[in-house]
């Protein structure tokens, strides 16, 4: 990082000094004061929804011709629990979380990180420039990109058309694999910063002492780079898990969780739920379940960066 | 003996670096070519969805939507709705962050934690109520309204960041200018921030980015066609203007990518090669 290194804390005494000065009232208020805006904005606009959302979550809330809502206690979750088509939201949030985070961004992100450290300069430069293009183009135009590619008459059927390899309409034969490859070209350049930096902070000694001693690339990964950036690995798989579970824009843009649903991850179901069939009170009942899995993802990162507050 | 382990490891080093090259590249390949789908198509007269060269190059998908209504507008509100919520987010986050990084507390740690707890929050999931209770306090379809939630959204992750880059700038010339009587919010503005400069850079262009892609939020709070931003009118090239002219959906791309591409590039730069953010989110 460019700012440099954590300075030394000031001594005790330069400290009091300075300020017992103020009285400890004023003091408080001097030191409390500039919190102040942060804290407004977060209660009034993130702190507020989520409470409301646990809230409304517990009524019948529609969206037109109601006059008022009235309380149903936990309807609206053992509706869930008996309706197929969340079940089938819940089944494939699973699926283009696993496919997409765990598995694609992960050890994507990984393999290239590692590769990246024995490549030359130029391609090195040139290929994290184009995975970090991905990354920071925003989120429809990315899936305006991926559904060309998809589509029927687009690149990627043209290339397997080109090596004689069988066509298909991949947005309607496998929707959620479409989705979730669009989620690893997406999100991979992630993956990659965090293990380049986490891989650069191992000694090269260490590395250099297993291959003189006739380790193998693979057997050195295994037993070496692996253990030693496990901590970088537990926060990055915490971190694409939880962007993952909140996509919405690039699946609405290539299938717009279609056809029919087999492509309707919960943030979608909940939208269909909530707006295209106007029962407030059960989408967000849908909301509330993906906050409290949020929240629980939220829980094991703070664990895991336990030391660092 | 030992020279011989040393041309041995050379040469199987070098070998190694060709077969990292050509992994990459070949992964590379695979990524360019949606990129370069949009690139070329919105040079082509006939594009469609398949990359391809074009037999001549044209402007004339740039022509077509560099209208006011297509995309002078849009970009314009989404200048207007990330801006401010831009200028919001990095004002409170600096405000809040120089307390927590300058003075201890017995509130620093939950707060902090609270925080982090916050930034790991899928915002996606709250849309829903936030529409609900936007329509009940009539912030529904206003720009106020959209640029608050903005801010609100990105703060968490904005103070965290703004707190690990304030705790790396030395206290010690602050406290000459506490002795000689200037007050936190003047030893702030004048001298922790300006040392900090590429932190508050990194989280003004870090938040900006995050907002100017950002589809869900502007797509659900703003109902009127013409205040929405680029993300959501984007959408228009389907359906609502009859057949898809792909070449121009692609020349709009291009227009409404290009800023986040090169702030990141401006800061990534500055930041040596853009591993410090991925520094930065790991802790």
């Amino acid at each position: 990082m460019s700012v440099g290194t954590r300075a030394a804390p000031a001594t005790p005494v330069a400290a009091t000094a300075v300020s017992s000065r103020r009285p400890g009232r004023a003091r408080l208020l001097a030191r409390g004061l500039p919190v102040v805006p942060a804290v407004v904005l977060l209660l009034l606009f993130l702190a507020g929804p989520i409470v409301y959302c646990a809230y409304i979550a517990f009524t019948d809330l529609q969206l037109t011709g109601q006059a008022h809502s009235s309380f149903v206690g936990f309807d609206n979750f053992r509706a869930a629990f008996k309706d197929e088509a969340f079940l089938n939201a819940v089944w494939l949030t699973l699926v283009f979380t696993v496919l997409s985070s765990l598995v694609g961004q992960n050890t994507l992100g990984l393999t290239l990180a590692a590769l990246m450290q024995r490549a030359s300069k130029p391609v090195r430069t040139l290929v994290g420039g184009i995975v970090i293009t991905a990354w920071v183009l925003p989120e429809v135009v990315a899936g305006f990109l991926l559904y060309a590619f998809f589509r029927r008459e687009g690149t990627l059927n043209a290339i397997l058309d080109w090596l004689h390899l069988p066509t298909q309409n991949w947005l309607f034969t496998l929707p959620i694999l479409a989705v979730s490859f669009a989620n690893v070209w997406r999100g991979t350049a992630f993956s990659m910063l965090v293990y380049s930096a986490a891989l650069n902070e191992i000694p090269k000694e260490i590395t250099e002492a297993a291959e003189v001693d006739g380790a193998g690339g693979w057997r050195r990964m295994w037993h070496i780079t692996l253990p030693m950036i496990r901590r970088s690995i537990g926060t990055n798989l915490m971190l694409n898990t939880l962007q993952t579970l909140s996509v919405f824009g690039l699946i609405w843009v290539m299938t717009r969780g279609g056809p029919g649903n087999r492509s309707q991850t919960l943030p979608l179901f909940m939208y269909e739920q909530a707006f295209q069939k106007s029962m407030i009170g059960y989408g967000t009942a849908v909301a509330l379940l993906l906050l409290v899995v949020g929240a629980l993802f939220s829980v094991v990162y703070m664990r895991l960066l336990r030391t660092e507050v | 003996m030992a020279l011989l382990t040393g041309t041995g490891l050379r040469s199987r080093r070098a070998g190694r670096r060709l077969a990292a090259d050509a992994g990459l590249l070949f992964v590379a390949a695979a990524f360019v070519l949606p990129l370069a789908w949009v690139v070329l198509s919105s040079l082509d007269a006939h594009a469609d969805l398949r990359v391809r060269v074009p037999d001549g190059l044209t402007l004339d998908n740039f022509d077509a939507v560099l209208k006011p209504d297509i995309t002078f507008t849009p970009l314009l509100n989404s200048l207007v709705l990330c801006g401010g919520g831009t200028a919001l987010t990095v004002v409170c986050a600096a405000l809040a962050a120089y307390p927590l990084s300058r003075f201890r507390s017995r509130l620093n740690r939950p707060f902090l934690l609270t925080i982090l707890f916050a930034t790991c929050l899928p915002i996606t999931a709250i849309m829903v109520p936030v529409y609900a209770l936007f329509v009940r306090v009539n912030l529904i379809d206003t720009v106020q309204g959209t640029v608050f939630f903005f801010a609100a959204s990105q703060l968490p992750f904005a103070i965290w960041l703004m707190k690990n880059f304030m705790d790396g700038v030395p206290k010690e010339l602050e406290e000459a200018a506490w002795t000689d009587g200037a007050s936190s919010l003047q030893s702030l503005v004048r001298i922790v921030l300006p040392l900090m400069g590429p932190g508050v850079a990194v989280v003004t262009v870090f938040s900006f980015v995050m907002m100017w892609g950002n589809f869900f939020v502007p797509f659900m709070l703003l109902l009127t066609p013409d205040q929405m931003p680029a993300s959501v009118s984007i959408n228009d090239f389907f359906g609502n203007r009859g057949t898809v002219v792909y070449g121009q959906l692609a020349a709009f791309s291009v227009i409404y990518s290009t800023p986040v591409i090169l702030l990141y590039v401006l800061v990534a730069r500055r930041l040596g090669g853009g591993f410090a953010l991925g520094g930065a989110v790991k802790g």
